[in-house]
């Protein structure tokens, strides 16, 4: 019998996994891909935010600012790139003047340090490329970027590593309570535990809805982003958004960890939890609301479009909590933006909740170990470390990507890590090889080749992504 | 260690340059190239076409390129495989990984730039949809057929009407695949003719021009695509939809020159070609770095790469051995109505061999017009076209005594109907 069962591996499920790997207890981490971190935690913002423009009251209001400080350790314990370039709410009139006071006052209440409101001439001092008709802004220096996907994989593999054990291809079928516990019934055997976290993003009303009665839905809202080639990721310094409305947090750019640029996102509600297409008219709309903060966008610059899904809850807040009458039984739900930002805070939240149920015994674990292995970035090494690192293994010397230079000793190491890559993608969110101008077109099949050996697959039955994404069909005549 | 010239990239550009150098007296010379072997994307060209101007006769890729790589080994030019130039820095230092050599840093007297070109992606056009396996390039495609030896699909749309694309759609149904349909979002193919009727016609494959891609379908593997007809904006007609299911979706939607390593160094950028600027010897704006091939433009042809690339060889050897001209200031070539870009960008006549070979591009289809080339008010020399496409490279030659006539700092070349 486990301990815990967690329902998700995206950023909620391996960043609750790895701090209740803090304890000993005998932990799973579910997850119906094949990788981890492959579905809202793939496709977001990348930001984590200061903290302002959730509502003082709400979960949402009372996590971020805690959880915003909280980075820069867990990224440096896992090696995780995290830049703290703060961000800028612009406003284009009065009313949006009327909005950045409304903020400011919110994040005064809800703990966002160090925020001021800017003039005209102030905000154009931090920022030359934004339109002149923005008069003033919300400048909240806490505010950073991130790689959500990046960070969640170093969870997991940090978490396999202090004894979690991680089933991915395990689609939660059903869930039967147990006295006491709960037995969950999947597509890959059936697991019994004394309690469930409940992960499981745009999925977790479902999984909420085994053990009782509907308390919560999820609404997913679909975001349409595009992302733009390198030379465009220095056009502006900050993270900057327009104020927001009804449709979410306002159409944003900003650089990325990785010296892009991001552009995004819209706001619809979807009904099929499923649907990440990207949309024509959606993207026309966010292009244009964007080059009202910047005119010098340059779009055709444009390397990749994708959308994601916003876990939106019909509550409006995260749902973070025991599930009334299922002992037990703990819903990270509703677990929309700014939950990444949130995260850290959370999931301390979460292990206290799991203390108190007094459901599993309470003891340290003392060989934990917060590090993670550096990863090196061979991009980002200086010469005399690029020389090096090539003398103690040759594969440094062999660039596999072009566009993002990595080496094909990166891209092994992220195979045989915990928590390692099995598909292209798999090996594309950890290494980025793909992530380039190129999108993988000459490194692709290099990747499939090592993936191959490195697994000792037949190329063919290397995948890009989930469950029947072949590659290959046959071997040509 | 130190080189006369180091070549950058070991394709048609690259090798031609280096043996032209080499036949012109320069003795120390080193090409530098990324992939496993030597010859570029002509190795996954398996299909013939290659040789006609600068042969005489039809070969398939690999043995245009073969023919190069064994002149380069007679003549004893250094090569390297697999290895990858970072950066290149003003002093023309040359930044080198590979797994055998380690980390290089070669000090070069000239530069020649041949790296090619990569091909515009499903993300660069903005897809719709979603973005499942089974969406290739078609030279990405290419390379998994014809080098990789793996079939990528068995019913096949492709969008672009690009050479590649509709090679790939022959080579596609000699190989099992059901090509269900070539959509181009221009009114006009941006491929050569012979392609078309040699690779779409011959087989029945229907070409839909001004059609585009409207949604990509399928979570995990492409499940089928959307095409519909565009109005003039290029915008998609409702009702125009048609459904296909497919496994796969090619794209042969444009080539970008690959300038990541030219921008290291700071070079001028052409915004049309998305190439350096280049002048009669392919000098770049930064002295003793040279350009050639489908890194400075997008060629239709490989025989113009080899030319086009010689003259860089030449021009690289005559900047080692101080026979270049870099006092005077030429003029510049100005693509006027109907032309999008002219290579070179400008022109030192001190500095020109014979003659003056301009290569250009048209915006349009043109039928019986001429291409006027003009110093102020005063034509120079016209030329009568029957037609041309812009999937067309045009050129023109000027001779030492046409080009005597050329006053002030601008030529211009215009497309104007006949009479």
């Amino acid at each position: 019998m486990y301990d815990v069962i967690i329902i998700g591996a995206g950023v909620a499920g391996t960043y609750i996994a790895r701090e209740l790997a803090r304890y000993n207890l005998k932990l799973l981490l579910l997850d119906k891909e094949n990788d981890v971190a492959n579905q809202t935690t793939m496709a977001n913002s990348a930001i984590i935010h200061a903290g302002y423009d959730a509502k003082a009251g709400y979960k949402k209001g009372k996590f971020n600012a805690p959880g915003n400080k909280m980075f820069d350790q867990v990224c440096d314990e896992l090696d995780v790139l995290f830049k703290r370039c703060g961000s800028l709410v612009v406003g284009f009139d009065e009313n949006d003047q009327r909005i950045i006071k409304e903020l400011y006052e919110n994040g005064v209440k809800n703990g966002v340090p160090d925020m001021r409101i800017l003039d005209k001439k102030e905000v154009h001092e931090m920022e030359k490329n934004i339109s002149d008709a923005i008069c003033c802004a919300l400048y909240a220096p806490t505010a950073g970027i991130i790689s959500p996907f990046e960070l969640a994989i170093a969870l997991a593999e940090n978490a396999v590593d202090n004894g979690v054990t991680l089933k991915l291809n395990t689609r939660v079928e059903n869930i039967y309570r147990l006295e006491p516990g709960y037995k969950v019934v999947t597509n890959n055997g059936d697991f019994e535990t004394r309690l469930v976290i409940n992960c499981a993003g745009v999925f977790a009303d479902e999984i909420c809805n085994m053990v009782t009665k509907p308390n919560f839905e999820i609404k997913p809202r679909k975001g349409n982003y595009f992302i733009l080639d390198k030379d465009m990721g220095d056009m502006v310094n900050h993270i900057i958004f327009q104020c927001p409305s009804d449709k979410g947090k306002g159409i944003l750019i900003a650089p990325t960890v990785h010296g892009n640029l991001i552009v995004g996102p819209d706001s619809e509600f979807v009904t099929d939890k499923n649907d990440l297409a990207t949309e024509s008219e959606q993207l026309e709309y966010v292009k244009k609301t964007a080059l009202l903060t910047s005119d010098k966008i340059q779009f055709n610059k444009v390397i990749r479009v994708f959308a994601g899904l916003r876990a939106s809850s019909s509550t409006g807040d995260f749902v973070i909590e025991e599930v009334e009458g299922a002992k037990g039984f703990i819903n990270v739900g509703g677990y929309e933006s700014p939950g990444l930002s949130s995260i850290p805070a959370v999931a301390e939240y979460v292990v206290t909740i799991v203390k108190n149920t007094g459901l599993v015994d309470w003891v340290k674990n003392e060989n934990f170990n917060p590090r993670r292995r550096p990863v090196v970035r061979f991009v980002e090494l200086s010469k005399e470390e690029k020389i090096e690192k090539i003398k103690e293994n040759s594969k440094f010397g062999q660039i596999v990507c072009r566009c993002e230079t990595v080496t094909e000793a990166e891209i092994i190491d992220c195979i045989h890590r915990s928590a390692g890559a099995t598909t292209v993608k798999g090996v594309k969110k950890r290494t980025r090889p793909g992530m380039g101008r190129c999108q993988g077109g000459f490194c692709g099949p290099r990747v499939q080749e090592i993936l191959a050996r490195e697994l000792n697959k037949n190329i063919e039955d290397i995948l890009y992504d989930g469950e029947n994404s072949y590659v290959l069909t046959e071997q040509t005549k | 260690m130190d080189y006369e010239i180091v070549v950058i990239g070991g394709g048609p550009a690259g090798l031609a340059a280096a043996i032209e150098a080499r036949k012109n007296g320069v003795q120390k010379i080193l090409v530098v190239e990324r992939d496993r072997e030597l010859g570029g994307i002509l190795q996954q060209c398996i299909h013939n076409g290659f040789g006609l101007h600068v042969f005489k006769e039809e070969l398939t890729g690999p043995e245009y390129a073969e023919r190069f790589i064994n002149e380069l080994k007679e003549n004893n030019i250094t090569y390297l495989l697999n290895a990858m130039v970072l950066e290149i820095t003003q002093e023309k230092e040359v930044h080198i990984v590979s797994p055998n050599e380690g980390y290089l840093c070669i000090k070069a007297q000239a530069i020649i730039l041949a790296m090619g070109c990569r091909e515009r992606t499903a993300g660069a056009i903005a897809m719709p949809g979603t973005r499942p396996a089974g969406v290739y390039t078609a030279g990405t495609a290419q390379r998994f057929i014809n080098m990789e030896g793996y079939m990528v699909g068995k019913k096949v749309v492709i969008l672009g009407s690009g050479d590649i694309g509709l090679i790939m759609a022959r080579r596609m149904t000699l190989e099992g695949a059901e090509v269900l349909a070539v959509a181009e979002i221009l009114p006009f193919s941006g491929g050569l003719t012979r392609n078309i009727v040699q690779c779409l016609d011959d087989f029945n494959i229907p070409l839909y021009l001004s059609h585009t891609v409207t949604k990509v379908k399928g979570h995990n593997r492409v499940e089928g695509v959307t095409i519909a007809k565009v109005d003039e904006n290029r915008r998609p007609i409702p009702g125009t939809e048609i459904n296909y299911d497919c496994d796969t979706l090619l794209l042969s939607v444009g080539l970008i020159p690959e300038n990541e390593v030219s921008k290291t160094v700071g070079l001028k950028i052409d915004p049309k070609t998305n190439g350096p600027i280049v002048n009669e010897v392919m000098e770049t704006s930064s002295n003793g770095i040279f350009a050639c091939g489908n890194v400075v433009h997008v060629h239709d042809l490989v025989d113009f790469v080899t030319e086009e690339s010689r003259r860089a060889g030449r021009g690289a050897a005559r900047y080692v051995q101080n026979q270049l001209d870099n006092s005077v200031i030429g003029f510049e070539t100005i693509a006027g109505d109907g032309i999008s870009y002219i290579v070179p960008q400008s022109v030192r006549i001190e500095n020109v061999e014979a003659n003056l070979d301009l290569f250009m591009r048209v915006r349009n289809i043109y039928h019986n017009v001429k291409l006027v080339v003009k110093s102020g008010d005063k034509v120079i020399k016209e030329k009568k076209k029957a037609h041309m496409a812009p999937g067309e490279m045009e050129h023109i030659t000027l001779k030492k005594d046409e080009l005597q006539q050329i006053d002030g700092s601008t030529l211009i070349i215009e497309v104007k109907e006949e009479g």
